[in-house]
């Protein structure tokens, strides 16, 4: 099912939003313009949320983690309320309630990011089982990431999907680090898609800097799941070009591997494929660049006008009726 | 009207459920053809068969996550960890997933997850298997938390579990399961959560218990009567949120109030009831509060040493006896 031109570019101007937004989110954190953490960004790893969400229609499920603006913005999440969400304002998806890591789009059935490494996978096994009870023609999509693939709940997850045969997609996002942790020196067995061969599913590992590739692995998984047959699990191979946290002093790791795998930039390597089988201009490429940096310019000026959430109103929606 | 056990209400409240409402789902571990490790999902599996009853595997973090990933997604389901001691392996799902998924998202959603489980000692069971952990999680915004007495109390309290949009952690305690008591025939048969009941009515002193404290609760009322002290012995029943209404309802009247518990006496529901009364009815005391609790030790296996440290009939009626002694 290969993507037509319209797609490809499309999925260009999706990678080009997600990477406009987080740099500027970054920007915006350096001038202390947003309260809490600092945001995960996810600079570097666009073409794994684009390839993923691209294989995905409204009514399929979308889990993520502590890092998941790209994959949210991906799914179609509103940037001016998502953007709003972050500052902390009334007009934010979750009233400001939640943050940057707590961005949900129930709508949209972006189910949310999640503060808790792994948190979101048992999740997805309920949306997943959800659906196969209502027989809804639902995929459950849930991303994580290489140190979640070694917490007790991503085990439990992908065995009951697996045995429960339930419509999940389980992509994990490698980008070679757990905060500081090296990956290496805490994954037994080396391979996060091996683990998909315990859990009797297919598990597949992909260029997450390829987001043709990483697509028609995603098509093939989402496929399967709307099938009927089952989870599977795909593991794409990235990297984030800032640290766990924006002001993360990446001591972990050198610059010269950061500069090697900044050459392999998600957006350029397919900006120069889609120039070259000219499927878009210099320029056309060039307008949506510039249309991505003035939907989040717009999105910051719809934050900052926004109103603060009222103190007196913090006990609304600990319960149902409140 | 039926005389049913606690176990037989819970499977009938459950029953009632499903087939009222197709949303309703259950799982857990051994909870469909084995009909529950306590038996008090016995009948749900021939009723409704394996789409709608789920036999696990050991995975409690999947389980409650199963559980709220559905409730987030149109159903309604009932998940069951088979002892209230291992909530511990799926903590984050229940504190930081499950009761805090609507507010964190702003109201997006609402979360109609009802956590089955049960506790409390008494069986020699030992200190991993007899915990009364309810404070834990009364303790953690975003949830109601229910502890029912009596056959009656666990079927209309259930079915209004089911029925709510909130999550509810639904105790139920392991030496109830047998006790047989009237409950009514009728399929609408729903208590309110949050509400508190009294049980016997009396004029001297107020004891507020629930779940098997409240039968010895009343069992000591029954020796103070002989000896002319008065209970009026009050079923809390939800512990979260509390019914501080009827509390100080009782209080106004006896003036002096005992809380039982079969949690540990530290940070426990009594801690909270005392001090709510202290904010709320100081004026009503001519006694402080007194809190009959377990001691602050794991539960221990021998018979003898698990009776020292958990409460009985014998021990909340010297409390009782203790807040007249000094006038």
């Amino acid at each position: 099912m290969k993507p037509d031109n319209h797609q490809l570019v499309e999925m260009l101007r999706q990678m080009l939003r997600i990477r406009r937004f987080e740099e500027n989110l970054y920007q915006l954190y350096l001038a202390r313009r947003i309260p809490g953490m600092s945001p995960h960004l996810s600079v570097g790893q666009e073409a794994v949320a684009v390839g993923v969400c691209q294989a995905l229609r409204q009514q399929d499920y979308l889990l993520t983690t502590h890092r998941g603006h790209g994959h949210v913005l991906a799914k179609g999440a509103d940037m001016n309320r998502m953007m709003a969400e972050i500052m902390g304002k009334e007009t934010g998806y979750c009233h400001g309630r939640g943050g940057s890591m707590h961005i949900a789009d129930v709508a949209l059935n972006i189910l949310g990011a999640n503060g808790i490494v792994g948190g979101g996978l048992p999740i997805a096994v309920g949306a997943g089982l959800s659906a196969k009870c209502r027989g809804a023609d639902a995929v459950t999509v849930c991303f994580f990431g290489d140190g979640a693939s070694n917490i007790g709940a991503f085990h439990e997850s992908l065995n009951m999907a697996s045995v429960l045969r339930l419509p999940v997609v389980w992509v994990c996002e490698n980008n070679k680090y757990a905060l500081s942790t090296r990956i290496e020196s805490v994954l037994s067995g080396a391979s996060v898609a091996a683990r998909a061969q315990s859990y009797a599913m297919p598990g597949h590992a992909v260029d997450g800097n390829d987001v043709l590739a990483v697509y028609e692995k995603a098509v093939e998984a989402v496929s399967r799941a709307r099938g009927g047959h089952g989870p599977s699990l795909i593991e794409a191979d990235t990297y984030r070009w800032y640290g766990h946290g924006a002001s993360d002093n990446r001591s972990y790791r050198t610059r010269e591997e950061e500069n090697e795998w900044k050459k392999k930039c998600p957006i350029e390597k397919f900006k120069t494929r889609v120039l070259s089988a000219e499927i878009a201009t210099e320029e056309e490429i060039g307008e949506l660049e510039a249309a991505a940096e003035e939907e989040v310019q717009a999105a910051i000026r719809f934050a900052d006008a926004s109103p603060l959430p009222d103190p007196e109103g913090v006990m609304k929606h600990v319960f149902s009726k409140s | 009207m039926a005389q049913l056990t606690y176990r037989e209400a819970i499977a009938q409240a459950i029953i009632e459920e499903m087939a009222r409402d197709p949303r309703v789902i259950l799982l857990g571990e051994d909870v469909g053809k084995f009909g529950g490790a306590m038996a008090a999902t016995k009948g749900v599996y021939d009723a409704f068969g394996q789409e709608r009853v789920i036999d696990t595997p050991i995975s409690e973090a999947a389980i409650i996550g199963a559980g709220l990933g559905a409730a987030l997604t149109g159903m309604r389901p009932v998940v069951e960890i088979m002892f209230i001691d291992f909530t511990a392996c799926c903590m984050d799902q229940i504190a930081n997933q499950v009761a805090k998924a609507r507010y964190m998202l702003g109201g997006q959603v609402t979360v109609p997850l009802v956590i089955r489980t049960q506790g409390g000692a008494g069986k020699s069971y030992a200190a991993q298997h007899s915990q009364s952990l309810e404070s834990w999680f009364a303790h953690v915004p975003g949830l109601k938390v229910v502890a029912p007495a009596t056959p009656a109390a666990a079927k209309g309290l259930l079915k209004a579990a089911i029925r709510i949009d909130d999550p509810v952690l639904f105790i139920e305690h392991k030496l109830l399961y047998a006790e047989k008591g009237d409950v009514p025939d009728s399929s609408e048969y729903v208590l309110p959560i949050g509400q508190a009941e009294v049980v016997r009515t009396g004029k001297d002193v107020t004891v507020a218990a629930y779940s098997r404290q409240l039968v010895f609760a009343l069992e000591a009322a029954e020796l103070l009567a002989d000896k002319g002290c008065d209970c009026e012995v009050l079923d809390l029943r939800t512990l979260s949120p509390l019914d501080m209404a009827a509390v100080l309802e009782s209080l106004e009247k006896t003036g002096r109030l005992v809380v039982v518990e079969e949690g540990s006496r530290s940070f426990g529901v009594g801690a909270e009831v005392s001090a709510r009364v202290m904010e709320e009815g100081f004026d009503l005391l001519e006694a402080p509060v007194t809190r009959v609790a377990a001691l602050d030790t794991p539960i221990p296996f021998a018979p003898v040493l698990e009776g020292a440290v958990i409460p009985n009939r014998d021990t909340i009626a010297a409390a009782v006896e203790s807040m007249f002694v000094k006038g």
